[in-house]
């Protein structure tokens, strides 16, 4: 790809030829592009399909991925932004063209760390399943030809003998259906989430996947290439990095993520100890509310707890010896000795702040450790109500928050349904009176005017969506690079 | 058969590493037709040798080289791992990191002592003709699944020498599959699951996948004359409680009652099989059909796999015509074609087949008046004189069906290269033949 400074027109290909070049309205990114861009059209791409992937990381927290509201709003989203996402429109050259240049630009910013090429794997993956689910199913033979991959369907007779035994291993075929199912022959070593639980047929060699299963598959194949293909970007990057062109851009791009970082933060955002009490009802989620008023009433917290809630107190902001005095404090109205606290508990707060041991400056739980790992026994506090509450304790405990009836059953069907982020995620909403998460950003963003898109938490821990609001409630925000961001565009 | 005497080992594995050991159709093997530069030169062995002195990383330039060294060090056991990046026996020269195992066959190993919690008749290394049937239920399933399932051509089925039986499966792109594909594998075998503290160890799901229904089907054959005369399962109350403890409480008094109103294992069975296919009224969501019997039949005879021997592409397995050191047997291969008659007590020893070389030996060497002479006109064809021949036989064929494969690959490959060349040579007048013609 060759970028000129000047903005030339692009090259107008005629009806036909601009067809054939974008096939199908989805694709594998197997072919770099080839063309030559202007600078602005190279940045304008770059942020939209990075609004596009934030959106899609956000819906993905919101709602339940693959139910209609979850894609019609990512439908909607992906038309706003100009990008493809059905075939039978007319004239989807443009938007095919935008999604194809804009993926291998995010390549270039996504491919320099471990953290950065997991989010982006993860966000590409999620936008082609929904792209993948709406596509026609007689275009998906062509679509897998043009991607080589080589999932052959099967001929009519073919499936008929061996119908009973492919609808015997096939769990997501409901009845004798199959006459309406296009079914894959693929080697078997391709199927390896399908044949290990025995959950497709295999015949000399061979899985006989229905269409429903093919699609696991097909991520799998995508994730594999992309991951590839990332590591190999990473590597040619320091070339491209020198162009003086590119260099701020892509760091930028990357950086978007990374801002929301806290591990690394320094002084950004200062909590006194005398607000942690309001906090805890107005701001906290509700594991680290739970913890709080544990620690308030019985003056101690297990190891789990202490954990948990002291690297959470961390990440919002709160310094080292104020976390000292805090624990402290706290501990020596249950009758502790403070000798006895200097012994035993100042030297694992000093640990988890970098200052002793190894001196890692340890990061604040992530929801998916605290839901998979760890879990409370009696005595403990730690852990996530959504997932480690009894329904009807957790139920009580929504009514003692004063969480609406409507809210308190959708939250309770979504952790029936194991959707526990999801679950938190509408907790939030409800105390902050919105139902619409977008709605709720736009009323944050006027709370901060600063703040642009990319200031939306990328939800590593469910305490930095938190941090943000407690953050925003006083107005303390990073705008340094958004700063840089604004006035470099000229 | 002659007793075997632990102590006379070393005495016995001298003559059997210099007249026995099928050193030709072992190399024959590992080398896979030469087709792949040093890929028996990369292969490693260890030896274990006598005292329990355990050396790994060994590795051999050629057919010769190997019988020398093993006749030099006799070992007791002998063990074949992977085909690595490097010669094994230099891989400390080798850059760190750098020495990789890259290809391996895929191998099982199914050992009688899993079984301890469902055989009544042995328990431990102990195994006798009544429990032996497990093993041969578990290579019929094994073996059809290998084949018909995931269409691999080349299975050698070995006994192990004392409790069990291995399987090396020796397609070329087998060797090449990672450790996710065959714990894959492994999963897609396994049926049993659960340690000492689980009592029900199978559960099967409404929809019963074919593989499934493929091995009850085998197990059939077996059940009555395995489990319900040979191990009697159902012969009294110690017995049958253990069968109780697999069907749901609500079901326990009924067959109680009946089991004591039956006189044999065979009886009981079948009113249990009626008891179990009908609709459990006061059970919610418990399937009506056979599948708790079917459940009972499998957890009492479906194999059970050790997942760490074949998931991992650098583990170390008994190599076929290795001696035991403690019952003297040698890990002979077993014909498929003959697996029912297969009987683990009529393997040859070590000392019995040494006997045996010795009586014609001593005779023949009577006949002939240079013994120089004779020893070497014999060596190449001794093993053929005693009862380790038939075993030796089954080997060839099996290497017999890989040379096959292998020349039709070739022909396959050089077919469609001698089309390209045709394509693109028109110009040329000379043809020239791809240089693997000449083989």
């Amino acid at each position: 790809m060759e970028f000129s400074g000047v903005k030339r027109r692009k090259p107008w290909l005629i009806g036909d030829q601009r067809k054939a070049s974008y096939p199908h309205s989805l694709q594998f990114y197997l072919q770099p592009p080839s063309e030559n861009i202007s600078l602005i059209e190279f940045e304008n791409l770059a942020i939209d399909r990075l609004k596009l992937l934030k959106s899609v990381e956000n819906l993905g927290v919101s709602y339940v991925k693959g139910t209609e509201l979850y894609q019609s709003k990512l439908e909607a989203e992906i038309r706003r932004l100009k990008f493809s996402y059905r075939e039978s429109l007319e004239d989807e050259y443009e938007p095919r063209r935008k999604d194809h240049i804009s993926h291998f630009i995010l390549r270039l910013a996504y491919c320099q760390s471990e953290d950065l090429r997991r989010w982006f794997i993860q966000q590409e993956m999620d936008l082609l399943r929904f792209r993948f689910s709406i596509l026609p199913k007689d275009k998906i033979q062509s679509f897998l030809q043009d991607s080589h991959l080589h999932f052959e369907a099967i001929s009519e007779e073919e499936k008929n003998l061996r119908e009973q035994e492919i609808i015997a291993s096939s769990t997501s075929l409901g009845g004798p259906k199959l006459e309406l199912e296009y079914v894959y022959k693929i080697p078997f070593a391709d199927a390896l989430d399908l044949f290990r639980g025995r959950k497709v047929y295999l015949e000399n060699g061979f899985a006989y996947v229905p269409l429903k299963d093919i699609v696991a598959i097909i991520l799998n194949e995508f994730r594999a290439k992309l991951s590839k293909a990332l590591a190999l970007t990473a590597r040619s990057l320091p070339a491209v990095q020198s162009d003086e062109r590119l260099q701020p851009l892509l760091n930028h791009l990357s950086h978007s993520y990374i801002g929301q970082d806290y591990s690394i933060q320094g002084n950004a955002g200062k909590i006194s100890l005398d607000q942690i009490d309001s906090l805890s009802t107005k701001s906290f989620p509700p594991c680290m509310r739970q913890l709080h008023k544990a620690l308030r009433e019985n003056h101690h917290l297990r190891h789990g707890g202490r954990m948990q809630y002291g690297l959470f107190l961390k990440g919002i902001g709160l310094t080292l010896e104020q976390a000292l005095q805090f624990w402290k404090q706290e501990f020596i109205k249950g009758k502790m000795d403070p000798d006895k606290f200097d012994k035993g508990y100042s030297y694992n707060i000093r640990h988890s702040f970098g200052k002793e041991g190894k001196r890692t400056d340890y990061t604040p739980f992530s929801c998916l450790k605290i839901i998979l790992t760890n879990p409370p026994s009696q005595g403990d506090y730690h852990g996530c109500p959504f997932r480690h509450s009894d329904p009807e304790l957790l139920k009580q405990k929504l009514q003692s928050y004063k969480i609406t009836p409507g809210g308190i059953s959708q939250i309770l069907d979504l952790v029936k349904g194991t959707h526990y982020q999801v679950a938190c995620q509408k907790y939030f909403e409800m105390t902050h009176n919105s139902r619409d998460p977008d709605l709720d950003n736009r009323r944050l963003l006027t709370a901060c005017p600063v703040l642009g898109m990319y200031a939306l938490p990328t939800m590593p821990t469910v305490g930095t969506i938190f941090k943000d609001i407690v953050l925003r409630e006083q107005c303390v925000v990073e705008t340094a690079w958004m700063v840089y961001m604004t006035g470099r565009r000229s | 058969m002659e007793p075997f005497d632990p102590a006379e080992l070393p005495e016995l594995l001298k003559l059997y590493y210099r007249r026995l050991f099928p050193y030709a159709q072992y190399y024959r093997w590992l080398n896979y037709g030469g087709v792949v530069k040093n890929y028996f030169q990369h292969r490693e062995f260890s030896f274990t040798l006598k005292d329990d002195i355990y050396i790994r990383y060994q590795s051999f330039n050629n057919q010769s080289d190997l019988e020398k060294e093993m006749q030099k060090m006799n070992p007791y056991k002998i063990d074949i791992g992977a085909v690595y990046s490097h010669r094994p026996n230099q891989h400390n020269t080798v850059k760190l990191g750098a020495f990789q195992a890259q290809e391996k066959e895929l191998v099982f190993d199914i050992d009688m002592t899993d079984y301890d919690d469902v055989r009544r008749c042995c328990s431990s290394a102990d195994i006798c003709s009544k429990c032996w049937t497990l093993m041969t239920m578990a290579i019929r399933i094994i073996d059809r699944a290998l084949k018909e399932d995931f269409g691999f051509k080349h299975r050698l089925w070995v006994y192990s020498g004392r409790r069990g039986v291995h399987c090396w499966v020796c397609d070329e792109s087998v060797r090449k599959l990672s450790s996710a594909v065959r714990s894959g594998i492994v999963e897609y075998l396994s049926l049993v699951k659960g340690g000492q503290d689980v009592k029900k160890k199978v559960h099967l799901s409404e929809n019963v996948h074919p593989f499934v229904r493929k091995s009850i089907s085998i197990i059939k054959k077996y059940f009555e004359g395995y489990a319900l005369v040979g191990q009697d399962i159902l012969e009294n109350k110690e017995s049958w409680d253990k069968i109780l403890a697999l069907v749901p409480e609500t079901m326990h008094n009924d067959l109680q009652q009946n089991f004591q109103k039956h006189h044999s294992s065979l009886q009981r069975w079948e009113y249990l099989k009626k008891a179990a296919s009908q609709c459990p009224s006061n059970i919610k969501n418990e399937k009506c059909g056979p599948w708790l019997e079917w459940e009972i039949m499998l957890q009492y005879c479906f194999p059970r796999l050790d997942i760490n021997v074949s998931k991992g592409i650098n583990h170390l397995l008994k190599s076929p015509f290795s001696v035991h050191p403690k019952t003297g047997r040698i890990s002979v291969p077993i014909d498929l074609q003959k697996v029912d008659q297969f009987d683990p007590f009529a393997v040859p020893t070590i000392s019995s087949i040494c006997h045996e070389l010795d009586a014609i030996f001593t005779s023949e060497a009577e006949k002939e008046e240079n013994q120089a002479e004779s020893d070497i006109k014999h060596r190449t064809r001794d093993y053929k004189k005693t009862s380790l021949a038939p075993y030796v036989k089954v080997f060839e064929q099996f290497l017999e069906n890989l040379d096959k494969s292998r020349k039709g690959e070739l022909l396959k490959k050089s077919g469609t290269m001698r089309e390209t060349k045709m394509n693109y040579t028109k110009m040329n007048s000379l043809p020239c033949l791809p240089a693997y013609w000449k083989y």
